[in-house]
């Protein structure tokens, strides 16, 4: 069952990603960017929440793992040289930080404090 | 956009996210280093530098797409990285939370780094026309 519902949210995130690289990246890849930046943002909300299990699974292993890549992140930042790919490297590693801390606060603050 | 590539990869997508699942039930990442995350991570991004090489691969577009944005878009993940990082930080560990994603794009540049050199030799010399 956690199989399936990874697979299934797995297959999602990976087609919009492929949407959103196919559609936004050019010479500088921002569509994998935003991708990554997006479900890095989603994971930590979800973190945040403390969501049950069979939406962790979906959503976050499944659709934001899905969404997300480090192949192809990690195969463009070698294809952009050494100047052009630290700039993307760092903007794809500190964005995804920064928003997925945001998105971890925003779910803690909104289930509020436990007792 | 074509929707058979596009399915391709929703195929493949599902096969790969299954798989990094089972690696990290096989192997849980433990309270340190996220070790099974970024071993998946490291194989994924050499496998998919080492994927033009494969004939079969270069010759189908479907194919292509189901292995490549696919099964390996969908094994190796960002996001759980991202979150991995923070939770290390928001532990109190800096130092480890750093080396773990500098650690983790220097490993995976070095294997696509490796995968490129491995697979980009240079033709065999022209035979001479006797």
């Amino acid at each position: 069952m956690t199989l399936l519902l990874v697979a299934l949210g797995g297959a999602l995130g990976s087609a919009l990603r492929y949407a959103a690289a196919s559609a936004l990246d050019a010479r500088f890849p921002r569509g994998t960017l935003a991708v990554n930046v997006v479900g890095s943002a989603l994971l930590g909300l979800l973190v945040g929440l403390g969501v049950d299990d069979t939406a962790y699974f979906l959503l976050g292993v499944g659709f934001c793992g899905g969404l997300t890549t480090w192949s192809a992140f990690a195969g463009q930042t070698h294809r952009l040289g050494p100047r052009t790919g630290t700039t993307y490297a760092a903007a794809t590693l500190g964005l995804a930080l920064v928003a997925c801390a945001l998105g971890f606060w925003a779910g803690d603050a909104w289930v509020g404090p436990q007792a | 956009m074509n929707p058979r590539l596009l399915a391709a990869v929703a195929a493949g997508g599902a096969v790969g996210a299954a798989l990094r699942w089972s690696c990290g039930e096989a192997v849980p990442d433990g309270p340190g280093l996220p070790g099974t995350t970024l071993a998946v991570n490291v194989v994924g991004s050499l496998l998919l530098a080492l994927l033009p090489a494969l004939a079969v691969v270069r010759r189908s577009p479907v194919l292509q797409a189901a292995a490549g944005p696919g099964l390996l878009g969908g094994f190796t993940t960002l996001s759980a990285a991202s979150e991995q990082t923070r939770s290390l930080l928001a532990d109190g560990r800096p130092a480890l939370a750093l080396g773990y994603l500098l650690g983790t794009l220097a490993a995976t540049l070095a294997a696509v780094a490796l995968a490129t050199r491995l697979t980009s030799r240079p033709d065999p010399a022209p035979e001479r026309a006797s």
